[in-house]
Formats: structure tokens, sequence, C-alpha cells
């Protein structure tokens, strides 16, 4: 297989077999997830404002007080990888244009050499939360493979398409490939790993908030 | 596999509903519930990190409930939970986590931790992987009727006291009163000034209440321990008697473990509402006080900081009665900053405070610490409270670090500075 085959087979069957397997993770693990249900809670409830599953769901993408000057790195470099992922996926002009491709929707996209930018920061964001898992205890000491394989797979999509935007090491061609390919295997993991969060997020702090809230606890 | 094992894991099995699935599926390892954690933050020790405390029902929900956890169980990829496994996690579970939620306030893909500690002790509690100090309280609970093993004639003795002190009656089994007062065993040993503060609050106020020979303990060891059946056969005594004596209301003590057992878990532990409404004790004297019945003569001088009880407030829900009390009785109230639904746990509640060994008791003592500095850093000789196990773990702290300060009962303060 030269470089062009590789290309077109990653833009063609792989992209149709990861999103596929994406979606129907996604559905099967929503499904597993939230048909277990859970019983209702008898006890007479406490209204108080601000004490909600919304609310919640809001509220935990603030940090709590004092927290910041506790664990500096994971807010900040969590923030700034977080919003750099969504730049560089959602406001990219060759993005946007693939999306437009597969769904027929689009919105204007921003500069690219500001994506350029982002995505440097994003990397660099991504590299100083690794080494915050090496370095601070409690979350060495909960870190698994999965922790070291997800960051890897969230890493590589970044690395490779900056590469292949500044013509980098390899051709631009087989670079696009690899590229492609590792946000295929992006999708495939994301649905069984702990990346399923940008999923669940949502529902977990929903429960949270609202299991607190009928206690009249706003958290 | 041991039949109490296989019984620990068809608890588990059991208790993981929606919200544990989504939790764990949620879960990064960012280890943010470590710097909330008390027992993280004293010790430093990883282990105490919140979310790993879990890491048994978090194994069997993927093996039981995921399909790639499932498919690994088949092929025999899966690290089974083990007698051995849980022995070890009794020390995580029980003498290093008092269920106090703090760790549930930050975690930023919003897990409920605590809610997860609590459905793991379910199992704990049925393989009988549980410390003795909790399975003691809990068996002379369920036979004797309270955690201290103190039988009705004790109680009496109390109200006796109480009457010749106040020179007021205290009706016992009386029905159709408004309030059936109930009392937590610390308060009847160690704390009889209680049931004499509100004799005077409520002839103050022109409430009628009455105490119940067949329910006056309100604590709920089976609720610490994490046997739901244990603990429904005690809250049920005090359902039975409070629909007996067709009480409208029943006042839950200070004692925070009491008010989340009577308050939050009885109604879904028998499984339906009750017939009468409960009450904090400190949202009655709340209510007395904005209705201006609650009316002091003078106030308490020195400065002084408040200790919020986990179960009472972050997790109980009476978030604005206390600091407007404390300022009705207290000239110079000084808010601690971590304070209301931020306050940090005395380290001895969920049960902790009743494992004696000599670790438990020696990681208490550190736990301790946040407590001692929140004294020191606030510069007062005084700590006011409304828990009596908080106030039991305090004042052993104050004893183990020889500290000068004094530790009083906020319904007490009150009703000492109430007017005539």
């Amino acid at each position: 297989m030269n470089e062009m085959q590789f290309l077109t087979w990653v833009r063609g069957p792989g992209l149709d077999i990861a999103i596929g397997i994406f979606l129907l993770g996604v559905l099967w693990r929503l499904i597993e997830i939230y048909t277990l249900g859970r019983k209702q809670d008898v006890a007479p409830g406490r209204q108080r404002d601000g004490a909600s599953g919304l609310h919640t769901v809001f509220r935990r993408s603030v940090p709590p007080p004092g927290m910041v000057r506790k664990s500096p790195v994971t807010y900040i470099g969590g923030y700034v990888f977080h919003i750099g992922l969504a730049i560089i996926v959602f406001l990219f002009a060759p993005h946007i244009a693939l999306i437009r491709d597969l769904t027929g929707l689009s919105w204007p996209g921003l500069p690219s050499q500001f994506v350029d930018l982002v995505t440097v920061v994003t990397m660099a964001a991504m590299v100083v939360v690794l080494f915050d898992r090496i370095n601070k205890p409690a979350k060495r000491y909960l870190s698994t493979f999965q922790d070291w394989f997800t960051w890897t797979l969230t890493f590589l999509p970044v690395l490779t398409g900056w590469m292949a935007v500044q013509h980098l090491l390899l051709p631009y061609t087989t670079m696009l490939a690899l590229h492609i390919l590792s946000v295929e295997l992006l999708l495939i993991f994301l649905p069984f790993t702990k990346l399923f969060h940008t999923f669940t997020v949502f529902g977990s702090r929903w429960y949270l908030g609202k299991i607190n809230g009928h206690r009249g606890v706003p958290v | 596999m041991s039949a109490s094992l296989q019984k620990g894991m068809n608890a588990l099995k059991e208790v993981i509903d929606a919200p544990v699935a989504s939790y764990f599926s949620s879960c990064v390892h960012c280890g943010l519930c470590a710097d909330a954690c008390l027992f993280y933050q004293e010790t430093g020790d990883p282990k105490y990190t919140p979310i790993h405390k879990v890491e048994p029902l978090r194994r069997v929900y993927e093996q039981e409930y995921t399909l790639l956890g499932r498919l690994g169980k088949l092929l025999g990829l899966a690290k089974p939970v083990t007698d051995e496994e849980l022995d070890e996690w009794q020390e995580l579970v029980y003498d290093s986590c008092t269920m106090c939620g703090r760790c549930s306030m930050v975690c930023p893909v919003g897990n409920d931790i605590v809610y997860m500690v609590r459905k793991l002790r379910e199992g704990m509690a049925v393989s009988g992987h549980v410390p003795d100090g909790i399975k003691g309280a809990t068996k002379r609970t369920v036979e004797i009727g309270g955690p201290m093993g103190l039988k009705w004639p004790a109680v009496a003795n109390v109200i006796k006291k109480a009457e010749a002190a106040t020179g007021l009656t205290i009706p016992v089994d009386k029905e159709g009163a408004e309030y059936l007062v109930l009392l937590s065993s610390m308060e009847i040993v160690n704390y009889p000034e209680y049931l004499e503060a509100l004799a005077k609050i409520f002839n103050k106020a022109g409430i009628s209440f009455t105490l119940a020979s067949d329910a006056f303990e309100a604590t709920n060891a089976g609720i610490q321990i994490g046997a739901s059946d244990l603990a429904k056969v005690i809250v049920s005594r005090i359902v039975n008697s409070a629909e007996k004596l067709k009480v409208k209301r029943v006042l839950s003590p200070e004692c925070g473990h009491a008010y989340m057992a009577i308050r939050w878990e009885g109604p879904n532990l028998i499984g339906r509402p009750y017939n009468f409404e409960v009450v904090h004790v400190l949202e009655l004297l709340d209510d007395l006080r904005k209705k201006g019945v609650l009316k002091m003569k003078d106030k308490f001088k020195d400065p002084l900081i408040l200790h919020d009880p986990c179960q009472i407030v972050r997790r109980g829900g009476v978030l604005e009665a206390p600091e407007p009390l404390i300022q009705a009785v207290a000239e110079n109230y000084i808010p601690v900053v971590d304070k209301q639904k931020w306050n940090w746990c005395c380290g001895g509640g969920g049960g902790a405070s009743a494992i004696h060994t000599e670790e438990a008791e020696a990681l208490r003592a550190k736990a301790f610490r946040i407590k001692k500095r929140q004294i020191e850093e606030s510069g007062v000789n005084t700590m006011v409270t409304f828990c009596a196990n908080c106030r039991i773990v305090i004042e052993e702290g104050f004893d183990h670090y020889e500290m000068n300060t004094q530790l009083l009962g906020l319904t007490e303060l009150l009703a000492e500075h109430l007017e005539d």
C-alpha cells in the first residue's frame, strides 16, 4: 500500500468503521449505564434555590473555593487543554469542512495561524498535566495503564494534525493519513475508556445535583 | 468463594444503580477528591484518596454491568474481589472515611463519592468486613436499644434530674403531643444538659412535647455499618412510636448521623413517607428565633468559632439555621474560612468514633489537626458545635493535643442565655 492508498483507506472504509464503532459504542454505553435507573427517594424533599441537577451541571465547571490553590496544574492545565481541544476540533476550517461533508452542518472557523497557536498551547498543557500525573502522589497512585493510554490517544491526533499542517517529519499525505488514523483510534476507544466522561459528565453532575438538591444542598 | 463473600457481592450488585455507573464511567483519575479529604490532607498517604476507597465497588460494577467487563470476566481476565482485599479495604471504608461528603463537593465530573461509599458499606457489612467497634454498636442498638447499650431506666433517670434542675415536667409517652423528642445515647450519658435546655425552650415557646419510652434513641448504627435491614429495624421503632403517639413532628437531636438516618434515609428504608414531619432541633430553634420567642437575656462574651457537623449541614441541608443562632447568643462569633457546607469533619463521623483500635485512634488524632489549626488560626479558646458525636471526638482531640479549648453545645448555650 502506498501513501495515497493509505490515505484513501483511512478516509474511506477506515473512517466508516471508526465512526460506526464510535456511534454504536456510545449508544450501547449510554443504554448500559442509564437504564440501570435508580430508586425514587421517598423522603420529602427540601426546596432551596440553586439546589438542582441542572445547577450542578453548570456549577461544577467552576472550581470550588480554595481548590485552584491546592491543585493549580490540574485546574489550569485542565481548562487550557479542554478549551484548546474544543477550538481545534470545532473551529479549525478543514475540520468544519469535514463535518459539513458528513452532516451538512457548518459554521465559521478561526484563522489557521490562531488555531496553530492554540494547538501548541494545548500540547504544552497536555504535557504539563502528564507530568503532574507522575508528580502528584494522589494522581500517580490512581493511575493505571488506561490513564497513560488515553493520554496518548488524545495527544496523537493533536500532534499529527499539527505536524501535517506544519509539513514536519513526513510527507504531508502520510502525516495526514496518520492523523486521520489516530483520530479513528480515539473514536474507537472513547466509549470504552475514561474518555467516555465526555458523555457521562453531564449525567453524573446532574445526578449529584439532584440527589443532594433533594436535601436542599446546592453542590 | 466463601458464602459471606458471595452475599457481599450480591449486596453490591443490588446497590449499583445508574448514578454509580455514571460516576465510575466519568472518573478521570484527576485526584482532586484527595485534596478535599481530611485523611489525605493530614497524612499525605495516597491510599486515602476518596475514589480509591470505592475500588472494590468499581470492579463489581465493571465485571457485572459493562459489556467489556463481563467479557473479561468470561475470559478469566478480570481480577475478582476477594475476602483478603475487602479485609484490606475495611480501613479505607470505615477508619478513614467518616462519610463527611466533602469529596463529593469538589469532583469536577460530578461524582458523588460518599454516595458510593455508603453503598460499598452494604457489601462490606454483609460479607463481614466491618470493624468490631461498629459491629458492637450495631448489635447493642438492635438488641438493647442504643449503641452504648443504654436502657430506658437510664433515660428516666436523666429525665428525673432534668425535671429537678428546671422545675418543669418532662412528659413521657404522652399521646397527641406536637413533638416527639429523640435523644442520642451520647447526650444521655455525656450531655444530659441537652434535655434540660430543650425543656426550658419548649416551655418558653408553649409547645407540647413528649419522650417515648420505646423509642428514645435517634442514632442508627445500622446505617453507619451499612446494613439496610438492621437500619430499617432501628428506624421502625421511632416510626411506630411516633405514629402510635400521633405526634405531628419528631425532633431530631443535634447528633448528625441520627438526623441523616431519621430525616433522609428512614423513609427510604421503610419504603414510604412518614405520617409526621422530622425537624432538626436547630431548625426548630431558628424558627422560634424568627418568631421572636427565643430572646436572650445576655450574650456569651468570649470569641468563638463554629464547627458545622457534616451530616446536619453539608449532607443534611440544615444550612442557614446555625449562623443566625450563634450570632443571637455570641457577641464575638468568628466565621472560619471553610464553613457551612465546606466545613472539615471532626474526624470521627460515620461510625469511625466507635472504632477503638490503636491505628484508628492514631489516625483520628492526625485528622484532628485540621480542627486544631482552625482553632489556632482563629485565635479563640471556645468552639461551639451541634452534634453529640462531634463533641466526643473533638473533646478527645483536645485531650490528645492538651489544648485549653472549651467546647460547647449550641442548644445548651442558647438555653443558658435564654431570657427567663
